[in-house]
C-alpha cells in the first residue's frame, strides 16, 4: 500500500510538468504580437505611439518556446502567476477567490449527485420493472439529454423571472457587505462555510440559497448516469448467493438491502466519482456562466474571451493538480474499499 | 441488419431512430423549408428586421424571431445541418484515431502500449470542455476551428474503451490459431481482432454524437464557437439569453425565444441517446446500463 502511494506520488510531478508544457504549447498559436495587444488597453486608438517591438523584446515574447515555458515555471515556483487582464488582477489572486466559489458549488452538486442517485437508484432496483423503475429509466434517458445549459436556463426562467425563489449570482447585496466587513473572517472562501465558522447563518442560508440552482442544473445529468450505474449494479448483486443466504436467514428485506446488497453494489459507483470531478469542472463552465456565479469557471470564459492567456495557463495547471490529486485519492480509497483489488 | 431489426422492436430505440430520421429529413430539405435569401452565403442566419426586441411567431417568421430580427425556424432548420456535420465529423475522426492507436497499442504491447496509455491519461487529467474552449480559442473563430478542437480532445475514450477490448480479444483461441497459420500480424488485426472488439466502440459512437453537438452548442453558447449570426443551435439559446426573464408583468413573454432551440437540441441529442442505448442492449445485453462508466478495474489493469 505505502509503495503503491509512493510510487503514484512520484510520478505526479512528472505529469504535471508534462500537463503544464501541454497546456503552454498553445500559446504558440499566437502571435507575440497578438499576445501583447491584451495588455494594452485601446490598443487601436493609441496605436502608432506603442513600442510594439520594444515591448515584445522586453518581455521576451519572442524567445523560443523552452525559454518562455522555463521562466513561466520559474515564476510559477516563486508564486508568480502573472497578470491577468480580464479579471485585473493577479492570476494567483484570482485564482484563490475563485477556485473556493467553484468547489462550494462542486460539493453541493456531489451531494446532490451521490444522495440522488443512490437512493432513487436503490429504491428503482428494489421496485424493479414496477413503476417506479419504469419512471427512473426514462427519466434518467431525458436527464443524459438535458444540456446543462438549456436546464440552467429552464430553472432561471421559472424560479428566478417567475417565483423569484432564487436569484443568480453568489450572495444578495446585503450579504455581500457583510462577507466584506473587515469582522467576517474569510477561512475558505466558501461562503457556506465562512458563514457558519463566523456564526452568520444569514449570510450561509443565503450563499445556499444562491448555489442549489447551478447545482441542481449540472447535476442532473451526473445524477441520471449515477442513478442507472446504482440500479442495474444492485440488480445484480440481488442475485448474488449471499443476498439468499441473508434473506434466508430471515432478516428484514430493509437489512438484506441496506447492508448486504447496497454495500456492494456501491463500488463500481464509487469509480465514477472520478470521472465525476472532470466532468463537473467541465460543467461548472457553463453553469457558472448562465447563473453570472463568479467562479473558476466564468473566470475561464472571460479569460478566454479575451484571450487573457496568463490566466488561462494559471487555471489549467490548477484544474490539472486538482484532477490529478483527486483520482487518486479516489483510486486508493477504492482499493481500501474493495480489498480484492491487488495494486499494480 | 439482425441488429437493426431489434433495434426497430425496441420502442425506445424506434423512438431514438425516428427523432433522428426527423431531423435527417429537416437537415437534407433545408433550402425548401427556408430557402436562403443569399444562396452564396445559406448559413448565415436570415434577418426579418432590425428589431432589437424579439417578435412573436407569425406568418413572416413560423418561430417568431429574436433580439436583432433573427429567424428562429431559419436558425433551426440550416443549424441543424451543422449539427450533423459537426456530430458525424467529430465522432467518424475520433473513431477511427481511437481505434488505431487504442488498439493497435493494445495489439502490440509493450512499450507502444505504454507510451499511447499514457498520452490518454494526459489527456483525460483535462476536463474536456475547458480543453476544447482554449483549443477553439485560441485557433480563431468558426465551425470548423471548433471541429478540430473537438477531434484534437475527443479521441480518448475511444481509445481507451479499444484497448481493454482488443486486450481481452486478442488472448481468444482464434487468434492464436490465426497466428499459427502463418498470417501477418496486419491481416491478424485487421479481419480477426477489430472486427471482434469494436461493437462497444460503435455504442459508444451512438452515444457521442449527440454528446458531440451538445459541447458544440455549449460553446458557442459561451460565445467562443461560431460567428455571430451563424446558424448555429447554441447560438440561439445565446441570442435567447437577454429575453429570459420576460416582463414583469409576463414572466414568460419571450417564450419562443428559448422553448423552440430547445425543444430542437433536446430532441436531437434525446435520439442520438436512445439509440446508443438500445444499441448496447441488442448488441450485448451484459453490458446494459454500464458504459456510462469506466469498467469498475479498468484503472487497475
Amino acid at each position: 500500500m505505502i509503495r503503491y502511494v509512493m510510487r503514484r506520488l512520484a510520478t505526479l510531478p512528472l505529469i504535471l510538468i508534462l500537463l503544464s508544457a501541454l497546456i503552454f504549447s498553445l500559446v504558440l498559436f499566437l502571435s507575440p504580437y497578438e499576445r501583447l495587444a491584451v495588455f494594452i488597453p485601446n490598443a487601436d486608438m493609441v496605436g502608432a505611439n506603442i513600442p510594439f517591438d520594444e515591448l515584445v523584446k522586453k518581455y521576451g515574447l519572442d524567445q523560443p518556446f523552452y525559454v518562455q515555458y522555463f521562466s513561466w515555471l520559474q515564476g510559477i515556483m516563486h508564486g508568480n502567476l502573472g497578470w491577468s487582464p480580464s479579471a485585473r488582477m493577479p492570476v494567483a489572486e484570482a485564482l484563490s477567490k475563485y477556485f473556493p466559489a467553484t468547489v462550494e458549488l462542486m460539493i453541493v452538486g456531489a451531494l446532490i449527485v451521490f444522495i440522488g442517485g443512490i437512493g432513487l437508484g436503490t429504491y428503482a432496483a428494489t421496485h424493479h420493472n414496477k413503476l417506479p423503475d419504469q419512471v427512473a429509466r426514462v427519466a434518467t434517458i431525458l436527464g443524459v439529454s438535458l444540456p446543462e445549459f438549456i436546464f440552467g436556463l429552464l430553472l432561471l426562467v421559472v424560479f428566478y423571472g417567475w417565483l423569484g425563489w432564487f436569484p443568480p449570482g453568489r450572495l444578495s447585496q446585503w450579504a455581500e457587505d457583510v462577507v466584506y466587513l473587515s469582522t467576517f473572517h474569510r477561512y475558505t472562501g466558501m461562503n457556506t462555510v465562512d458563514g457558519i465558522l463566523n456564526g452568520r447563518f444569514d449570510v450561509a442560508l443565503d450563499a445556499l440559497r444562491h448555489l442549489l440552482l447551478p447545482a441542481l442544473a449540472y447535476s442532473i445529468g451526473l445524477l441520471s448516469t449515477l442513478l442507472r450505474m446504482m440500479r442495474s449494479s444492485l440488480l445484480e448483486t440481488l442475485n448474488k448467493d449471499y443476498v439468499m443466504t441473508a434473506r434466508a436467514k430471515g432478516l428484514l428485506e430493509r437489512v438484506v438491502i441496506r447492508k448486504h446488497a447496497r454495500r456492494n453494489a456501491l463500488l463500481p459507483v464509487i469509480t465514477l466519482a472520478g470521472s465525476l470531478i472532470a466532468r463537473m469542472l467541465g460543467g461548472a463552465v457553463i453553469v457558472e456562466t448562465v447563473f453570472n456565479y463568479r467562479g473558476m469557471g466564468m473566470f475561464v470564459v472571460t479569460a478566454a474571451q479575451g484571450l487573457d492567456f496568463s490566466a488561462i495557463l494559471g487555471v489549467s495547471l490548477v484544474i490539472g493538480i486538482f484532477i490529478i490529486v483527486t483520482n487518486m485519492i479516489i483510486d486508493l480509497l477504492y482499493v481500501v474499499l474493495d480489498p480484492t483489488i491487488a495494486l499494480g | 441488419m439482425d441488429s437493426l431489426r431489434k433495434v426497430l422492436r425496441n420502442p425506445l430505440g424506434l423512438t431514438g431512430l425516428i427523432l433522428i430520421s426527423f431531423w435527417a429529413v429537416i437537415a437534407l430539405s433545408a433550402p425548401l423549408i427556408c430557402p436562403p435569401k443569399n444562396p452564396q452565403n445559406p448559413y448565415s442566419v436570415k434577418r426579418v428586421s432590425y428589431s432589437s426586441l424579439p417578435t412573436p411567431p407569425s406568418p413572416k417568421a413560423l418561430l417568431g424571431t429574436t433580439g436583432g430580427g433573427y429567424d428562429i425556424l431559419y436558425g433551426i432548420v440550416w443549424g441543424s445541418r451543422n449539427a450533423f456535420r459537426v456530430g458525424l465529423i467529430v465522432v467518424s475522426t475520433t473513431l477511427v484515431i481511437g481505434v488505431l492507436l487504442g488498439g493497435l497499442g493494445a495489439f502490440a504491447g509493450g512499450i507502444a502500449d505504454e507510451i499511447i496509455m499514457r498520452i490518454t491519461d494526459l489527456f483525460m487529467s483535462f476536463p474536456f470542455l475547458i480543453a476544447v474552449i482554449v483549443m477553439s480559442i485560441v485557433l480563431g473563430k468558426g465551425l470548423d476551428k471548433v471541429i478540430l478542437a473537438l477531434i484534437v480532445f475527443g479521441w480518448r475514450q475511444y481509445a481507451r474503451v479499444m484497448r481493454s477490448e482488443v486486450l481481452s480479444v486478442k488472448e481468444k483461441d482464434f487468434v492464436s490459431s490465426a497466428r499459427s497459420l502463418g498470417m501477418s500480424s496486419f491481416r491478424i488485426f485487421f479481419f480477426h481482432v477489430m472486427p471482434n472488439s469494436i461493437f462497444p466502440v460503435f455504442v459508444l459512437a451512438s452515444l457521442d454524437v449527440g454528446a458531440t453537438v451538445l459541447i458544440a452548442a455549449s460553446l458557442s453558447f459561451l460565445g467562443v464557437g461560431a460567428e455571430p449570426g451563424y446558424a448555429d443551435w447554441g447560438q440561439m439559446i445565446n441570442f435567447a439569453r437577454s429575453w429570459l426573464l420576460g416582463t414583469s408583468e409576463h414572466p414568460f413573454f419571450y417564450w419562443y425565444t428559448y422553448v423552440y432551440p430547445s425543444i430542437t437540441i433536446i430532441t436531437f441529442v434525446l435520439g442520438w441517446t436512445l439509440l446508443g442505448d438500445t444499441l448496447r442492449d441488442v448488441l450485448d445485453p451484459k453490458l446494459r446500463n454500464n458504459l456510462y462508466a469506466a469498467k469498475p478495474n479498468a484503472k487497475h489493469e
